[in-house]
């Protein structure tokens, strides 16, 4: 199998979108921290899991379930019977993060399969390689931060699939090593699976502008012309020696349909859509221009061309309505 | 208090002449550990592997325990080229700062650094059983985290705490430093040199709150838990102090001074406190937001 198309399920409807729009795998997690997307309202309890999974195995398509935070020892228990669940209603992979969970879940359940989440944090081929060496892990999900020559090396140097970001927001950060957000609020994706958490955010306009601020941090201030964009913290406007910008990132999608065929040659094994948070209306539109995407590529990879119409509904759909190869193409750096 | 004092690797771009002069004054300063090596960015070159090698040399002959430390973004052939020469160097101990390089240290004695994640007991065994004798804790870990996990331990590894300097808080593949003087990466004309200290970010009302240093983004306020002292006894065996461009002696001095008993934490720390580079932090000790100064009654 190549180039999998992995969707984001934040919920049932949205599950189901990307399903009957062409998606070969979904992600989701539990309504709790054991996933890096705790939104309040978002993921699955038991039941709503377990018809998700009967609804994608119906239609030969697969589950994986993310339980990618790092479990804290008074917790323990909750990560590890997240595991057992996640056996228990037979999803086709669970994608962790923490030594300590991976070895729970391949002595566990032998059979179960085990891909490494991005939060791993996993850049490059004896850091993967020294996870499928202990715990079996079979896919690798990279964090985006290597250049495709990069992720090449890493393709030709270890037994493990690799599943790369194809679209959506974009860390700008190596994930699992980010504590900006605990920084500022007390709360991390590493540990409490959120990040810049809504319940710190606190919008106010004010005689210069519209302000967000993050646990009383000042992230940027809009003017009237300005479209304010959910208060991520590596979003904002900051000042550094004189100058304001967005020291760290804009506000934009990562977009990779023109890699499409390069991927295809080096073997990627899958492209994951970034967005469980989203609507299930985005989840429709983007899965449906990526399946089209993917099977033209798997069609023709030397006539592949990307469409204008692919292009102008996913920068619709778009975080800040533009996009970026990100770490892919190396003048982002 | 039985704990020791070490001098994290330092985390900035120094000239060559400013390292020489560092680390010669650092064999008489009391520390029983240093940890020496690049670990944010592969372009920085004023110090080559055989340079850190040389000073290994010269601080063991000092009477301080050596650690080499590994780069925790490890991301092209070249990168893991000098990981691996680090790892296998043969002489002296090394800290692994990615899982890349465990898996290169399985075996053999090492330490699990502050950018591997452990979090829990199960994880802290598994590191053990690869021959990690000592682990540094994630920065954003509180006392309480610390002490449940501790609690379910059976092998005893020595814990390190990050006790002083600005909070190493990410990585990322981008040159930050080189985006504020819109260079790119593979041409940054190295200016990393110009900000001995990080570039401090600051809110669009003047609050510092973060510093740019290349790829590594780190805390404004400088992590400080030398008031801290008396809540660590049984759960911290080292203390790691992050090297600043001025006082990092006097620094040393001070957390020595409360660790032997010549002044309480508390008097070491108002003597600290004019020292300081910016304003202190030490929330996450306390389960709060990092970048929180918690006043004990």
């Amino acid at each position: 199998m190549s180039l999998e198309l992995v969707c984001p399920a934040g919920n049932l409807p949205a599950l189901k979108m990307a399903i009957d729009h062409g998606a070969d795998c979904v992600y989701m997690g539990f309504r709790d921290n054991t996933n890096a997307r705790a939104f309040p309202g978002l993921n699955f309890d038991f039941a709503a899991a377990q018809e998700g999974v009967r609804y994608a195995h119906a239609k030969s398509r697969k589950v994986l379930l993310a339980l990618n935070t790092f479990p804290q020892t008074a917790t323990w228990l909750r990560w590890q019977q997240a595991v057992d669940q996640a056996a228990e209603m037979g999803v086709d992979a669970i994608i962790l993060a923490d030594p300590g969970l991976m070895r729970y879940a391949s002595r566990t359940y032998p059979g179960m399969r085990l891909h490494l989440s991005v939060q791993g944090s996993a850049t490059n081929y004896e850091a993967i390689n020294y996870y499928h060496e202990h715990f079996g892990i079979q896919r690798a999900v990279l964090p985006r931060v290597l250049s495709l020559a990069q992720v090449e090396q890493v393709v030709k140097n270890t037994p493990v699939e690799i599943e790369l970001f194809g679209f959506g927001g974009l860390c700008v950060m190596v994930e699992g090593r980010c504590v900006l957000s605990s920084y500022a609020t007390g709360e991390s994706p590493n540990t409490a699976g959120v990040c810049s958490p809504a319940k710190a955010v606190r919008w106010e306009q004010t005689p210069k502008g519209l302000e967000s601020r993050l646990n009383n941090v000042l992230l940027d201030r809009y003017g009237a012309e300005e479209k304010a964009g959910y208060p991520t913290l590596c979003k904002g406007r900051f000042e550094v020696s004189d100058e304001t910008y967005y020291a760290i990132e804009e506000p934009t999608s990562l977009n990779t349909l023109e890699l499409l065929p390069e991927m295809l040659n080096m073997g990627i094994a899958a492209v994951k859509i970034e967005g469980r948070q989203r609507s299930p209306a985005y989840v429709e539109q983007v899965t449906k221009v990526w399946r089209a995407a993917i099977d033209t590529v798997k069609r023709d990879a030397e006539n592949y061309a990307v469409h204008p119409a692919w292009t102008a509904q996913l920068d619709k759909m778009a975080e800040g309505q533009q996009h970026t190869l990100g770490a892919y193409h190396r003048p982002w750096k | 208090m039985i704990m020791k004092l070490s001098l994290g690797p330092i985390l900035y771009y120094w000239t060559r002449e400013t390292l020489l002069d560092f680390y010669d004054q650092v064999a008489s300063w009391p520390v029983d550990i240093v940890y020496l090596g690049e670990t944010v960015c592969s372009r920085r070159h004023t110090f080559r592997t055989d340079n850190w090698l040389h000073v290994a040399e010269m601080l063991a002959a000092a009477g301080k325990e050596v650690v080499l430390s590994t780069q925790a973004l490890i991301e092209s052939e070249s990168d893991l080229k000098t990981l691996r020469r680090l790892c296998g160097n043969g002489k002296f101990s090394v800290e692994a700062n990615d899982m890349g390089a465990v898996r290169l240290l399985s075996g053999s004695p090492f330490v699990a650094g502050p950018h591997i994640n452990t979090y829990n007991p199960y994880t802290l065994e598994i590191l053990a059983e690869a021959g990690a004798t000592r682990w540094v804790i994630p920065v954003e870990m509180s006392r309480q985290m610390l002490a449940d996990l501790l609690e379910q331990d059976t092998h005893g590894m020595e814990s390190e705490i990050f006790a002083y300097g600005r909070l190493p808080l990410a990585f990322s593949a981008r040159c930050f430093t080189a985006r504020r003087y819109n260079l790119p990466k593979d041409d940054c004309q190295f200016r990393c040199l110009e900000a001995p200290y990080g570039l401090t970010l600051k809110t669009r009302e003047g609050q510092p709150f973060l510093a740019l240093n290349g790829t590594q983004t780190q805390s404004a306020s400088v992590y400080n838990l030398l008031a801290e002292l008396e809540s660590m006894p049984g759960l911290v065996n080292v203390l790691r102090i992050s090297p600043q461009p001025q006082h990092t002696g006097d620094v040393a001095a001070l957390f020595h001074a409360a660790l032997n008993g010549a002044a309480t934490p508390a008097q070491a720390a108002r003597e600290l406190a004019p020292l300081l580079p910016e304003a202190a932090c030490n929330g996450y000790w306390h389960g709060r937001p990092g970048l929180e100064q918690v006043v004990m009654p």
